[in-house]
């Protein structure tokens, strides 16, 4: 009986809310495309933190809609022009894999703007793409680990071997190195930006070879959660601050802080000012942050670490300055020379003394 | 009280009835989450089956792009079907499907920048062959060694996930790609790509392909010696080898196609939707695909209907996603919910309900 009844209103409410799809349109309305899940504790929740900062800043000027788990494919273009029919005025796509997507959806709605995360391609006028400095962060990290490691081993979880990724293994063994002569670095490839399990097998494949500390490039709190059964070993937050596992094994983090670009791009967009753009901002303009070093390292190693983190801020230091040689042994940069934005956009080498091949 | 009583022989009816009423089930289980989670239930709905059909916003996009999304799930759950009616369980349709995508783009790319027109068939014809050798493992070793295919096709799809990472890093990868993982563009490259047929439409040559796919397993199943073979050997196994039934060569036969199948529709999303091998090229297909299969009866005409079903869902899964801010753990339950009911009600196409008050039975 009671199952008719419902049937009997389904159908009926089925006919009624048909006609009512009208929609405010003098909002401004934007859009966010997720790789992971909002709750993943990592890249895509600061994101989604990014969304919230946006709603928080407009108000009722602005609309905000999100798709999280949305694959890097086929998948990506049908969501991305779903959204754009939808009335979306500019969509963020938070991941290097919706890069063609991206170009291409942009193609077919030049009235949208189009924001990519960590792409280079900006095909067409209204595709801008942003990005932050994670090597910044890195080598305040790679300065905490090498002071850290007992074992002189540490770990890396690698998502997939693109140039921003190499950039952060070679920042932190550079200056875990800088920092203890000893220390070698053993990375892993998990190729996938967020899979719980393969983050925690990588992990724990990294213990078992006396790992005792590790730095990992993909999305979820996983690998601190498998250090975290491990006493001895630790970790860092990455992308987000990953408080719940302070204060060890998570003893900092590189904190991915987009909410300020948002609030600029959204409001640009209102204010009809958006132009095309390359934004690469680091740890001076506070995209990048690093999170509280907790009492699990010496105050020594604390006070070296805040104090790079103040020389990259202020800008009297590069994480890559020379002198520094590619991994064989040819010279990359001079005594004094630093890296050039171009270099490490397209960083494809090791830095001398990381041991293992970048799988080609 | 309820009685379950076994049917002597299956209700006609209810073989057809229940996918039906599946659907409804769903829609009412998954009304009542969305509910809880704080949505309108009915706008939910309507958003998921009605909006990517009929809304005017949306629908000339996503009309078509249920063609592109239930191709190959159609070709891939076809090609199981066959296996299935006759007791043989190929559940590694997605390794299949990776190794028809790699072939195929091996092969094309061996040639490229040539324009030759043949390049295309040759990929297609590749992109089988790929398949069909990939469920000829599981195949042979369940003819000549007895093993479970069920366990060897299902562990060859990692196999074939680790295959698909070092070709997209290794062998395959693009020389213009700035050290990117990732194939050349094959959608971009005019002697590979396989594009929309009629502009508007969706129809590429995997959607012919799931069409034609159903057509013969019709013919197949309802003309030749070959369907009543599968058929009689799934129905009645002792009957099947009375009359003559050689149940290796069936096992080849049916894992020979169902592989061939998945293989043909990995080529043609590779060189068509996906447009290039990459790290996680794969999406489910192979997998989504026994749903469909089992949602369809495994009668060709019910999996073209539950493969556009099953899309639908997928479209309007992701519309209600980011009209609505529904979780998409919530669309992935409620294609969950899909299965279970249909599984739940499969009961009545067997057995009877009785009203009864408690006698002793």
């Amino acid at each position: 009986m009671k199952r008719r009844i419902l049937f009997a209103g389904a159908a009926l409410g089925l006919g009624l809310t048909l006609s009512g799809t009208a929609m405010a349109q003098d909002k401004t309305k934007a859009c966010f495309v997720y790789v992971g899940p909002i709750g993943d504790g990592g890249w895509t929740y600061q994101h989604h933190q990014g969304l919230l900062a946006v709603q928080e800043a407009f108000g009722d000027k602005v609309e905000t809609a999100y798709q999280e788990n949305v694959p890097e494919g086929a998948d990506a273009e049908r969501v991305l022009t779903q959204m754009a029919l939808s009335g979306c005025d500019i969509i963020f796509t938070t991941s290097f894999g919706y890069m063609d997507a991206t170009n291409a959806v942009a193609a077919k709605f030049p009235d949208v703007k189009f924001e990519h995360a960590t792409g280079y391609r900006r095909d067409h006028p209204n595709v801008a793409t942003y990005n932050a400095r994670f090597y910044e962060g890195r080598a305040v990290m790679g300065t905490i680990a090498g002071h850290m490691t007992k074992s002189n081993k540490i770990g890396y979880i690698g998502s997939f071997p693109i140039p921003e990724v190499i950039q952060g293994i070679n920042s932190s063994f550079i200056h875990a190195r800088k920092v203890n002569p000893d220390v070698t670095i053993s990375v892993v490839w998990a190729y996938t930006w967020f899979d719980p399990a393969k983050e925690a097998d990588a992990a724990k494949a990294l213990i078992e070879q006396g790992v005792d500390v590790i730095l990992s490039h993909t999305d979820s709190t996983a690998p601190l959660a498998e250090l975290a059964k491990t006493p001895g070993t630790i970790g860092f937050g990455q992308a987000s601050d990953m408080a719940a596992y302070k204060p060890s094994p998570r003893v900092s983090s590189i904190i991915d802080n987009w909410a300020p670009y948002y609030i600029k791009r959204v409001g640009a967009v209102i204010d009809g000012t958006w132009e095309q753009t390359d934004s690469w901002e680091g740890i001076a303009s506070g995209e990048v942050e690093i999170g509280e070093i907790t009492e699990a390292v010496p105050a020594g190693v604390k006070a070296e670490a805040e104090a790079m983190r103040d020389a990259i801020a202020a800008g009297t230091y590069h994480p890559f300055t020379g002198p520094l040689n590619k991994q064989d042994g040819t010279p990359w940069l001079a005594e004094g020379e630093t890296a050039s934005d171009g270099d490490l956009l397209g960083m494809s080498f090791y830095v001398e003394g990381i041991v293992g091949d970048i799988p080609k | 009280m309820f009685i379950l009583e076994k049917r002597p022989t299956p209700s006609r009816f209810w073989t057809a009835a229940t996918p039906v009423l599946a659907v409804i089930l769903t829609m009412i289980a998954g009304g009542l989450m969305f509910a809880i989670l704080g949505k309108d239930p009915v706008e939910a709905i309507r958003t998921i089956f009605w909006d990517p059909l009929f809304d005017p916003q949306f629908a000339s996009y996503s009309r078509p792009q249920l063609l592109v999304k239930a191709g190959p799930l159609i070709l891939i759950a076809i090609g199981l079907s066959l296996g299935f009616r006759a007791g043989i369980w190929n559940i590694g349709a997605e390794g299949q499907y990776i190794m028809g995508a790699i072939f195929g783009a091996a092969a094309g790319l061996a040639f490229y920048p040539s324009e030759n027109r043949l390049i295309f068939p040759l990929m297609v014809v590749a992109g089988a062959f790929g398949g069909w050798v990939w469920a000829m493992i599981p195949a042979i070793l369940r003819t000549r060694f007895r093993t479970n295919e069920i366990l060897v096709s299902l562990l060859l799809v990692y196999v074939a996930q680790s295959l698909l990472a070092s070709m997209a890093l290794g062998a395959l990868r693009s020389p213009e790609g700035g050290g990117f993982p990732g194939s050349r563009n094959l959608s971009q490259w005019p002697a590979s790509a396989n594009p929309e047929l009629i502009a508007g439409t969706g129809m590429h040559w995997g959607v012919v392909a799931a069409f034609i796919a159903v057509i013969a397993s019709y013919i197949l199943l309802q003309r030749h010696i070959l369907g009543f073979h599968i058929r009689l050997a799934g129905e009645a196994p002792r009957a099947a080898r009375f009359a003559g039934v050689n149940p290796n060569r069936l096992v080849v036969l049916c894992m020979g196609i169902s592989g061939a199948l998945a293989g043909l529709a990995g080529l043609f999303e590779v060189t068509g939707p996906a447009g290039q091998i990459s790290i996680d090229f794969n999406s489910g297909y192979g997998f989504t695909a026994i749903i469909v299969a089992f949602l369809g009866r495994l009668n060709p005409i019910g999996i073209l209907l539950a493969g556009l079903l099953m899309a639908l869902t997928y479209i309007g899964g992701e519309l209600a996603q980011f009209m609505l801010g529904l979780p998409s753990a919530a669309i992935q339950a409620f294609q969950g919910m899909l299965l279970f009911f249909l599984l739940a009600v499969d009961m009545l196409g067997n057995y009877r309900i009785r009203l009864g008050f408690g006698r002793a039975a």
